[in-house]
């Protein structure tokens, strides 16, 4: 295998996964307490209970179909049964994920009640579960990699050191052809200008601008203080952070000095322009985003953090990196990769980023993160507005 | 030689503490990123790890530079060496 030769799973679509979960998906909060059964009844089985899915519409009802869709469909999922109140919205979800050609399942719940659903669906999942649990790795290469990022916690380290490794990667692997993705509007404002700058031609640059101005005005719209309760967080101004600008050019460090962002992506929207790097407009709230780049098919994610946010995703491992040598001490089992050496010049960036590409070729091939083994599996969906 | 302070660009008016229990009145050593520069400042505060510390006198009103780029204004006259934090910056944004 070459350096950046990873061990993985090539789905029937040929994307490559790199955890092979076989999902029991809620269409909406009343199928929770059906798919939670069904992974007790079933071992190695992951359900993903979520708070929505009711009496949504418009453009946050096609987010949560965009989410759901997209999280079944990620290829670090083998298989999926989905459980929802009623058969039609069930089925646009089963059919979303079946696209893809992996084994998908949609089951009901009304005129047969909790009971005969969890046994129906917990023998497809015994099925599903022994079918994927033959599935080999086989040699995957780094072009087939999608690799997501996006910070929390951070603090003045996060800009100097843990998010330049993380930039430093995207360089390094930009040219070999991976696709990579940041968001967190709202924590680029100060740096929007210079952002912009980084696109690849200007329509995309437009684009980005017309993203971030719609977000300032959902912001003046409920804003009832200049929002530095909020933005930066507490623990933010406790790591050293003052303003939002600060922590827009800190967060801004993660996508480099060379790579150029090629399409601006919707929540959830899947990457359709090839290799690359995409900006995708999502809350800068960790598992918000985390699931958001999740449902977009992202397999691993790099999380820089400097005053120790401990988020993971229960489909996407999510790799965690610190500078703060006090975190990388007080926190160590939540840090796959402690690079606080930077700061007292033991390290050098560029040492770094070599470092984050190893625990990432790892981590693709099979080691389980901190959050992994620490059960961490925050899904958490986006909700645009009120339901009706 | 330990270093005690880290600034980003050359142009910056603040730099950034990466030790713990740096104390007031104590000789620091800082490295300029961007140029690979060592420069030695007086702390005149008890500045937290992460925290950061002035480079040089700056007024109410000024524009405070990190990474080269504006990322706020000074509320009230920072003194060289001494704490940049919330009580005396705040953002322009919002």
């Amino acid at each position: 295998m070459g350096r950046y030769d990873f061990l993985g799973y090539r789905r029937e679509n040929k994307r490559v996964g790199i955890r092979n979960h076989v999902v029991i998906l809620p269409l909406d909060d009343l199928s929770n307490a059906a798919a939670e059964a069904v992974a007790n009844n079933i071992k190695g089985t992951l359900a993903l209970p979520h708070a929505y899915g009711r009496l949504q519409f418009g453009e946050d009802l096609e987010l949560h179909f965009r989410t759901l869709i997209g999280t079944g469909a990620n290829p670090n999922v083998a298989a999926c049964v989905v459980i929802g109140i009623e058969p039609s919205w069930t089925g646009r979800v089963v059919e979303g994920i079946a696209k893809t050609g992996k084994p998908v399942v949609g089951i009901a719940i009304e005129g047969q009640g909790d009971i005969s659903t969890i046994a129906a669906a917990s023998r497809k999942a015994k099925e599903f579960v022994q079918w994927a649990s033959e599935k080999q790795r086989e040699v995957c290469s780094i072009e087939e990699l999608f690799i997501s990022a996006k910070c929390g916690e951070s603090d003045t380290t996060s800009g100097l050191a843990s998010c330049p490794t993380v930039g430093n990667l995207i360089d390094k692997l930009d040219p070999l052809k991976a696709t990579t993705c940041f968001g967190e509007t709202s924590e680029l404002t100060g740096a929007e200008v210079v952002c912009a700058s980084r696109a690849a031609n200007k329509e995309v640059g437009e684009r980005f601008m017309q993203v971030f101005r719609a977000y300032q005005d959902v912001i003046e719209r409920h804003k009832t203080s200049d929002l530095s309760e909020s933005q930066p967080t507490k623990g933010n101004i406790a790591g050293g952070l003052t303003t939002i600008e600060e922590k827009a050019f800190g967060n801004l460090q993660k996508i480099g000095k060379k790579a150029k962002f090629i399409d601006v992506l919707k929540p959830a929207e899947a990457p359709a322009k090839g290799p690359g790097l995409y900006y995708m407009d999502t809350s800068s709230a960790a598992a918000e985003c985390v699931t958001l780049q999740a449902a977009a098919g992202f397999v691993v994610h790099l999380f820089p953090t400097g005053q120790g946010n401990v988020i993971g995703n229960p489909i996407e491992p999510v790799i965690k990196l610190t500078a703060n040598p006090k975190t990388a001490r007080t926190m160590s089992e939540h840090i796959d990769l402690d690079v606080s050496g930077i700061l007292r010049r033991e390290m050098t960036l560029d040492e770094a980023g070599d470092k984050l590409i190893d625990i990432v070729i790892r981590t693709c091939s099979g080691r389980l993160t901190c959050a992994e083994a620490l059960g961490h599996r925050e899904f958490v969906m986006t909700k645009l507005y009120q339901s009706a | 030689m330990e270093t005690h302070f880290i600034v980003h660009d050359k142009a910056d008016t603040v730099g950034v503490m990466v030790v713990e229990n740096a104390q007031a009145g104590q000789e620091l050593t800082g490295w300029i990123m961007e140029t690979d520069e060592t420069i030695k400042l007086k702390s005149l505060d008890p500045v937290p790890l992460g925290h950061k510390i002035s480079l040089g006198d700056i007024k109410n009103g000024d524009t405070v530079l990190k990474y080269g780029h504006d990322v706020g204004r000074a509320v009230a006259d920072i003194g060289k060496g001494h704490h940049v934090h919330v009580h005396n910056m705040k953002t322009k944004r919002w």
